[in-house]
């Protein structure tokens, strides 16, 4: 069956530079030194990774930082819990522009 | 849970299992990556280690396990064998004896061998791989601890997290609860412990198909959670690569993993941690005798290439630091990432 994510592509990501090195090379310089040690572990960074792409939903960054926090040391609950992050975000995200709806409301209301 | 000997499995068998790691096309063999980085043939460096497997026999049935050790597995080194290991010791420059198993513990000529190489080796490091859930599993062992530190006995012990729930998916059930009351009794009687000559380091290996953490920040994180929670202290910790072989190939096998994971392990070689594996400095003795250049071959019946030097009888000293060391796809356990080895991270 087709589908348009297909877990196999994940290993083609290098590969990008192929129809524009120049820009690719910068990507993955930028990238690499994103995620090295600094003011935030490498480990943190990685639950941040993983709690970024639930909230994009992006299948390709799942697996790999799911696969990047078990390698860092993270056990399931701290996974999960970074997952909770990016979900009360995201939930935290509409309800606060509920705050335009109600002012609508009473501005539209006696 | 049976070991794979007693199903009867396939694995069970040492040639099967070379055949199956050497039958996939990844692509590239490890010989070939050695060559590609100037290391094949693969040579000692020194002889500083001697590992002695003092049998399969176990308590526990740990899933990963690489000996695919049990209570169900009864060979174990005789008295006569161990003689002719402190003959080896008592006239070679050999700097460490790392002692494993099985559980060592439970070889019941265990506590006459250790005191022997203390006697005739006042300064040689002795190393027990314990799994501390055998200083519980019955009265007789219970003063362990009292004997390790009398024959300053460095204890490396496994434990492959700070919580239940992984590390009893791993090791069985109730394995975490008796290992922090074993580390307790290690503790308290200066094991690991500050300003302590007595050394207790702790050993990660994954609870599945993937690579361990970068030792230094998982140690860290392992302290500060034995600490906080269990007011447990150790020295450090070592994370070790779980290798594709026996039980722990198995279950890669089963849980359809076995490509990815061998695919992951051959795409993290690293030159550095392939120099310094630990065959380079290591001889390991089969609980008959005979001869390998590390536990895992000696799990695969990959005996040393040297004909006149098989067994502990026949050591020659010269001819095995000279010879090639024998290699195979599942070698990229050790060389992947920061490297792997009995002592940790090797890169």
């Amino acid at each position: 069956m087709k589908t348009y994510y297909n877990p196999e592509d994940l290993k083609k990501f290098g590969k990008i530079g192929e129809f524009q090195k120049p820009l690719a090379d910068k990507f993955f310089d930028y990238y690499g030194e994103v995620f090295k040690e600094g003011a935030l572990t490498a480990r943190e960074k990685s639950l941040i990774a993983l709690a970024v792409a639930h909230a994009i939903q992006c299948p390709y960054c799942i697996d790999a930082y799911t696969v990047d926090t078990m390698e860092k040391g993270c056990d399931e609950e701290q996974m999960m819990e970074a997952v909770h992050v990016a979900a009360a975000i995201r939930g935290g995200a509409s309800l606060v522009h509920s705050t335009q709806m109600m002012n609508k409301v009473k501005e539209l209301s006696m | 849970m049976k070991s794979l000997k007693a199903q009867n499995h396939p694995l069970s068998n040492s040639q099967y299992e070379i055949d199956l790691l050497e039958s996939p096309d990844f692509g590239v063999s490890f010989v070939q990556k050695l060559e590609e980085t100037n290391l094949f043939p693969l040579k000692p460096v020194q002889i500083e280690t001697m590992q002695i497997n003092m049998g399969k026999m176990c308590n526990q049935v740990c899933k990963h396990c690489h000996v695919d050790a049990g209570p169900d597995r009864k060979e174990i080194m005789t008295r006569d064998i161990m003689e002719q290991c402190l003959a080896v010791i008592e006239n070679n420059h050999i700097k460490s004896l790392d002692l494993t198993g099985g559980a060592p513990e439970m070889n019941p000529e265990f506590r006459w061998f250790v005191s022997n190489i203390r006697s005739i080796s006042p300064d040689i490091n002795i190393i027990v791989r314990c799994n501390l859930t055998i200083i519980l599993a019955n009265p007789k062992y219970r003063d362990l601890p009292e004997f390790f530190k009398a024959n300053q006995v460095e204890v490396v012990s496994s434990l492959p997290y700070f919580s239940a729930a992984k590390t009893d998916s791993q090791r069985g059930d109730g394995v975490f609860e008796k290992s922090i009351q074993a580390l307790r009794m290690l503790n308290d009687i200066g094991y690991g412990m500050e300003n302590s000559d007595l050394i207790l380091n702790l050993v990660y290996n994954p609870s599945g198909a993937f690579l361990p953490a970068a030792q230094a920040g998982l140690e860290a994180e392992f302290k500060k959670k034995l600490k906080s929670n269990f007011n447990i202290n150790f020295n450090s910790l070592f994370t070790i690569t779980n290798v594709p072989i026996s039980r722990f190939l198995e279950y890669l096998i089963r849980s359809e993993n076995y490509e990815g994971y061998m695919e992951k392990l051959i795409e993290s070689y690293n030159p550095t941690a392939a120099a310094n594996v630990m065959c380079r400095t290591t001889i390991s003795v089969g609980w008959d005798g005979y001869l390998y250049d590390c536990d895992f071959n000696q799990m695969l019946d990959l005996k040393v290439e040297t004909p006149q030097s098989q067994h502990i009888s026949d050591w020659n000293h010269s001819a095995l630091k000279n010879r090639n060391i024998v290699v195979n796809q599942h070698c990229f356990g050790c060389t992947a990432g920061a490297g792997s080895s009995c002592g940790g991270a090797t890169a």
